[in-house]
């Protein structure tokens, strides 16, 4: 049975990387991901998980350590943030390529300049493209739950691809909640141990990470994208599997008092906890507005998406990065994209809030939902407005 | 929900008093979040960490500005950090402080229900050393109920281990001497 418990959500996320018995973790601390990384420290040191720490000396190194060591067939653990996740970016592309099922963990932060160590999501939103399957976590559980889910999906043999679990830097890792701690048997059936197609073995040797000359490099790059594609029945199976082994359920797209808004707030990560309770005293108030959450951000699921704003006469999507030079945060930018491309004719207008560790509250989304409105119902241009700008 | 703030000086274990109090309301059974005023660690600089309890799930990722309950671990912060920011009309401030209620009011210029325990001096003959995190806990609990007195044993012996028994006669003595003015 599991335990409840109080937990940093950061150790929970390194107890759930103990709970998939990891063979090797490499990573640098950054703010806030220290604790995440100082826990498994301590877990190797301690003698509670047996698996090879590899102290290196910056994220570039990491990420390298974690393709050799998945090449190598080990069960393979990261984490990392902002300047340190931009310091991976090359190798980022290759992990995913050589279709190695690393596990990574990224709180959530802004990327320099000016330095800011708190949380929004441009170091993410900077890899989007680099061909790992990404979700992000609400809360503490989901980030227990979508760790020991991401070990599943990238390790299955219809995948073989990285997984990125986005949880926001101190809203989520510097937080202790409740949340219900596994039995190591309870997820050993879930995760059985790590078997790869193939690996570096000098007794059978294969070369991996060739070079892709202009006759196959398309071809390699369509295989890499239709794997991402194809992870999406996985990614859903699993979390099929998860609900039968854990009791939790999770969708691609989750979806709150959406039944008959009119207004749909569109975000992720932690900010849907905070739009939940603004929905519910918007509903107190007579005013039908829901909202939908991306949970599963790559491969995007389109379809459940669709099928989440069905009915809906506007959106808000919520940025917590900038896309400077284009007229929209890389979300909403995505998003009526399409929408454009499926034939939506749906106003949608954008916000790009809480960037830098900015706090985003209820008053916000209800000042969102105000302008918003006033916009659909004028029906002009689709803008994208920064939240709070002081002038 | 309850909805408190802890002010204190880097080093004095505000953020462990919020951490404190959230895993015994978990272990009642209770939904509770604590964290700290996010950012860079300083000693000796003014800190702030907050902590949310409720018996139903807490679905709010923002700060605090609206608390029901302030606790000011330095009584050098009543005059200086503007303590009763945003504290609710009916809320309670528990102080640490030397002084008696009257004073303590006009230092923070707030006029609600108030709590006050000398706690530095406990923290120095019962612990030996000024940090009041845990001192401050009898003080919150005699003047805001929130947890159970008995569920506050096991977080501190989780945390504090050997000296635990220690804090735990600190936050009884405080608990004790605690006077509370409406």
């Amino acid at each position: 049975m599991a335990r409840r418990v109080g937990l940093e959500v950061s150790l929970a996320c390194a107890e759930a990387a103990k709970l998939a018995n990891v063979d090797v973790v490499a990573a640098y601390p950054i703010t806030p991901q220290t604790h995440i990384v100082e826990h498994l420290a301590e877990l190797v040191a301690d003698g509670h998980l047996d698996a090879e720490f590899v102290p290196v000396e910056s994220e570039h190194s990491a990420i390298s350590a974690c393709v050799g060591s998945s090449a190598a067939g080990a069960r393979t653990f990261t984490s990392s943030s902002s300047q340190g996740l931009a310091l991976m970016h090359e190798i980022l592309f290759i992990a995913s390529a050589m279709r190695l099922p690393i596990v990574m963990a990224v709180a959530n932060r802004a990327l320099s300049g000016p330095l800011n160590i708190w949380n929004d999501h441009s170091d993410i939103m900077a890899e989007r493209d680099i061909g790992w399957v990404q979700t992000f976590a609400e809360n503490g559980q989901e980030v227990l739950d979508l760790m020991l889910h991401a070990f599943k999906v990238a390790e299955d043999k219809r995948v073989c691809l990285p997984v990125i679990v986005n949880m926001d830097g101190f809203l989520l890792t510097h937080v202790i909640e409740p949340l219900l701690m596994p039995e190591q048997a309870e997820v050993d059936a879930y995760l059985p141990p790590y078997q790869p197609q193939q690996r570096l073995d000098i007794a059978q040797p294969i070369s991996m990470g060739m070079v892709g000359m202009p006759e196959v490099y398309t071809e390699a790059k369509k295989a890499s994208l239709e794997a991402l594609l194809g992870s999406y029945d996985v990614v859903k199976e699993h979390w099929a599997g998860f609900a039968k082994q854990f009791g939790r359920q999770y969708k691609p797209i989750e979806s709150y008092r959406s039944e008959d808004a009119e207004v749909l707030f569109v975000t992720m990560g932690s900010l849907g906890e905070t739009c939940m309770t603004a929905i519910d005293e918007l509903r107190e108030a007579g005013v039908k507005v829901g909202s939908v959450r991306i949970r599963l951000w790559r491969p995007f699921p389109v379809d459940d998406f669709l099928a989440a704003i069905q009915g809906a006469k506007g959106l808000i999507v919520m940025d917590r990065a900038l896309s400077p030079g284009v007229p929209a945060g890389p979300v909403a930018t995505e998003l009526r994209g399409l929408l454009y491309a499926k034939g939506y004719h749906l106003p949608v207008q954008n916000f790009v809030a809480g960037l830098g560790g900015r706090d985003v509250t209820r008053a916000d989304f209800r000042m969102m939902l105000d302008k918003a409105r006033k916009a659909f119902a004028a029906g002009g241009e689709m803008t994208c407005e920064m939240v709070g700008v002081k002038e | 929900m309850i909805e408190v703030r802890f002010h204190g000086r880097g080093g004095q274990g505000a953020v462990t008093s919020a951490e404190l109090m959230a895993l015994a309301a978990i272990a009642e059974g209770k939904y509770a979040q604590a964290f700290p005023s996010f950012g860079p660690e300083r000693r000796g600089a003014p800190v702030q960490a907050f902590l949310r309890i409720s018996d139903t799930p807490i679905k709010l990722r923002e700060k605090i500005y609206e608390p029901d309950v302030v606790v000011v671990l330095d009584p050098s912060l009543l005059a200086t950090a503007n303590v009763k920011a945003g504290l609710k009309p009916g809320g309670t401030l528990v102080a640490n402080s030397s002084k008696p209620v009257s004073a303590v009011r006009g230092e923070c210029g707030f006029g609600g229900r108030t709590a006050v325990a000398d706690a530095s001096k406990i923290a120095e003959e019962e612990l030996g050393v000024p940090i009041t995190n845990t001192t401050m806990l009898g003080s919150l609990m005699k003047a805001a109920g929130l947890i159970k007195p008995e569920s506050i044993v096991a977080p501190l012996a989780e945390r504090f281990g050997k000296i635990a028994d220690k804090n735990r006669r600190a936050l009884e003595r405080a608990y004790a001497e605690t006077v509370i003015e409406e």
